[in-house]
């Protein structure tokens, strides 16, 4: 079965890794300003994944951004309990100068760790997506979903980084499979939900791939487009077998497609 | 259903299977020999060819002696300085003026190509005006230096700085503007600041321009360096390799001239060879941008 909730803010009572309430951000002064965002309401709950969908124009990137920190709402107020969260970019933006290892170790080194713990914990990430052996390698030498999955324990490193006293951590991700061949997406998507289940941090992650996000999230999000607005959101929870999950997929993709062929007529 | 752990091993096999078939295969270094063959023997074949047809041209006479010399004279010029030992009190003379010219050149244009390429007030103001230097040739600042400091060293270095700075800061202006901008978002999003971003993602990101700048800076500083010490002589500069050429002219000396032309070009082409040239190969195969080297 498929569950649809009818409030955003359903599990209101519990703490939330991020809140995001009003937030509305425009670009640009005046009479060329353009709204990318506006009145999104959004809460991730601690250790949960959720599915950010939406057609090219939505604003799902700037949303991340303004989550990350980089950049800051027009209107409306984000609410963080982790000190830092993580990001992760459609490309793998490794350092090219830096080893595998080292790039694990950046985010841990910008904050003040030691040498020897750094390299502990490095290593500990890398061998948590199965890149033990790949430490010493360049990131011109590695293939590109060997690439993403530093970057994921980059990111990783960076929320422990900030989070030694064991607050859970918050990872954005920013369409991160979307360059990498079906068979290499195939399986980062499943180390993705392996390693969130390791290591029960909250994922907020971004996709226009509705097969994606079904499979991935716990809740599915939809955003419209122009402004971005949440239109609509649906649990995964009940999804068990094949066909629920192909019938979950074809409403989530009916929706997607209402939302954007409403541009068409405007 | 399958189990969890299966699947899960099942996942890491195909995982590593993808891992050996897409990860680019190592690059493949020749033997010493065939390196040697591929990189030193064209540039000595090259000369060898070179001094052929100069020795032809000298023997079918077209032009005087005195404009023409043989090579062995030019060789004979040469290896008298080197056995005097003026050769290397001139190289001397003239290298560490170089050497001590770029390396104030080089802590001059740092923070000032930083500067230009972080504050956009700054590379307004002065940006099209360091580009402009770029173009002119320093000689033309060998009068005024004259004028201003007298046939002093310091004509010398000014002329030199005058060279090298605006190529070693507008080497790093470029390496600084050609960092992908997903990097400096990367180092936002770990939690670096502006000092630590500057430090561990700027400064190493901007290296392959700031050395290709620092290159160009050591030729300009170089060039404008003979330019200086042959327009500008007199006993207190001492004899640096310009005054040595200039000394070959005013003697009419053809051989004496091209003895010196040719101890300019080793000086400049051994610093290519035994600095920049490792230094560039480390940087660059290092990122992986083993293109245009062999």
């Amino acid at each position: 079965m498929t569950a649809t909730l009818d409030t955003p803010t359903a599990q209101s009572d519990t703490a939330a890794a991020v809140t995001l309430s009003g937030v509305r951000k425009s670009f640009g002064h005046g009479a060329h300003a353009v709204t990318a965002l506006d009145g999104v309401d959004l809460r991730v709950a601690p250790g949960e994944f959720v599915c950010l969908l939406g057609a090219s124009g939505c604003g799902k990137s700037t949303l991340l951004n303004l989550v990350a920190g980089l950049d800051q709402p027009t209107a409306g107020s984000i609410e963080l309990t982790t000190s830092r969260p993580a990001v992760m970019f459609q490309e793998a933006a490794l350092m090219p100068w830096l080893t595998a290892a080292r790039n694990v170790e950046l985010p841990l080194r910008l904050a003040g760790l030691k040498r020897g713990p750094r390299r502990a914990k490095a290593s500990e990430l890398l061998s948590l997506v199965r890149l033990a052996e790949a430490g010493g390698k360049r990131p011109h030498e590695l293939s590109g979903g060997m690439r993403q999955r530093v970057a994921l324990a980059r990111a990783l490193a960076s929320t422990l980084g900030s989070a030694e006293d064991g607050t859970p951590g918050l990872l954005l991700m920013d369409e991160p499979f979307a360059a990498l061949d079906a068979i290499t997406r195939d399986v980062l998507q499943a180390e993705l939900v392996r390693v969130w289940r390791e290591t029960s941090t909250a994922i907020l992650f971004v996709t226009h791939d509705v097969r994606e996000a079904v499979r991935l999230g716990q809740r599915v999000v939809l955003l419209s487009s122009r402004p971005g607005r949440v239109v609509r959101e649906w649990s995964t929870a009940g999804v068990g077998g094949a066909a629920d999950e192909a019938e979950l997929i074809s409403d989530v993709t009916a929706h997607l497609r209402e939302v954007i062929s409403g541009h068409a007529a405007a | 259903m399958p189990q969890p752990d299966t699947v899960d091993n099942d996942l890491a096999a195909v995982g590593a299977g993808l891992d050996a078939l897409d990860a680019p295969p190592g690059e493949q270094r020749a033997s010493p020999g065939k390196r040697f063959l591929r990189t030193a023997l064209p540039p000595i074949i090259a000369f060898a060819l070179l001094i052929g047809v100069w020795q032809a041209l000298w023997a079918l006479a077209f032009w005087p002696e005195y404009q023409l010399p043989a090579p062995a004279a030019v060789w004979a010029a040469v290896t008298e300085a080197v056995r005097s030992g003026r050769a290397f009190e001139v190289l001397w003379t003239s290298v560490h003026r170089a050497v001590l010219g770029f390396l104030t050149a080089v802590v001059i244009a740092t923070p000032l190509g930083l500067l230009i390429a972080k504050v956009r007030v700054v590379r307004a103001a002065i940006g099209s005006l360091l580009t402009g230097l770029q173009s002119l040739p320093s000689v033309a600042w060998v009068p005024a230096g004259i004028l201003w400091f007298g046939a002093t060293p310091a004509t010398i270095y000014f002329v030199v700085l005058m060279g090298s700075v605006p190529s070693i800061a507008n080497g790093l202006v470029s390496g600084v503007d050609q960092i992908p901008p997903l990097l400096p978002r990367v180092g936002q999003a770990l939690g670096a600041g502006k000092l630590a971003a500057a430090r561990h993602i700027l400064l190493p990101a901007a290296l392959p321009g700031y050395l290709a700048g620092l290159k160009q800076g050591w030729a300009f500083s170089w060039r404008s360096l003979m330019a200086a010490e042959i327009i500008a002589t007199s006993p207190q500069l001492g004899e640096g390799l310009g005054q040595y050429l200039h000394n070959g002219a005013s003697l009419n000396d053809i051989s004496m001239v091209i003895a010196a032309i040719f101890l300019i070009l080793l000086v400049g082409v051994g610093i290519e060879l035994l600095v920049f040239r490792p230094l560039e190969r480390a940087v660059l195969r290092a990122r992986g941008l083993t293109g245009a080297l062999q």
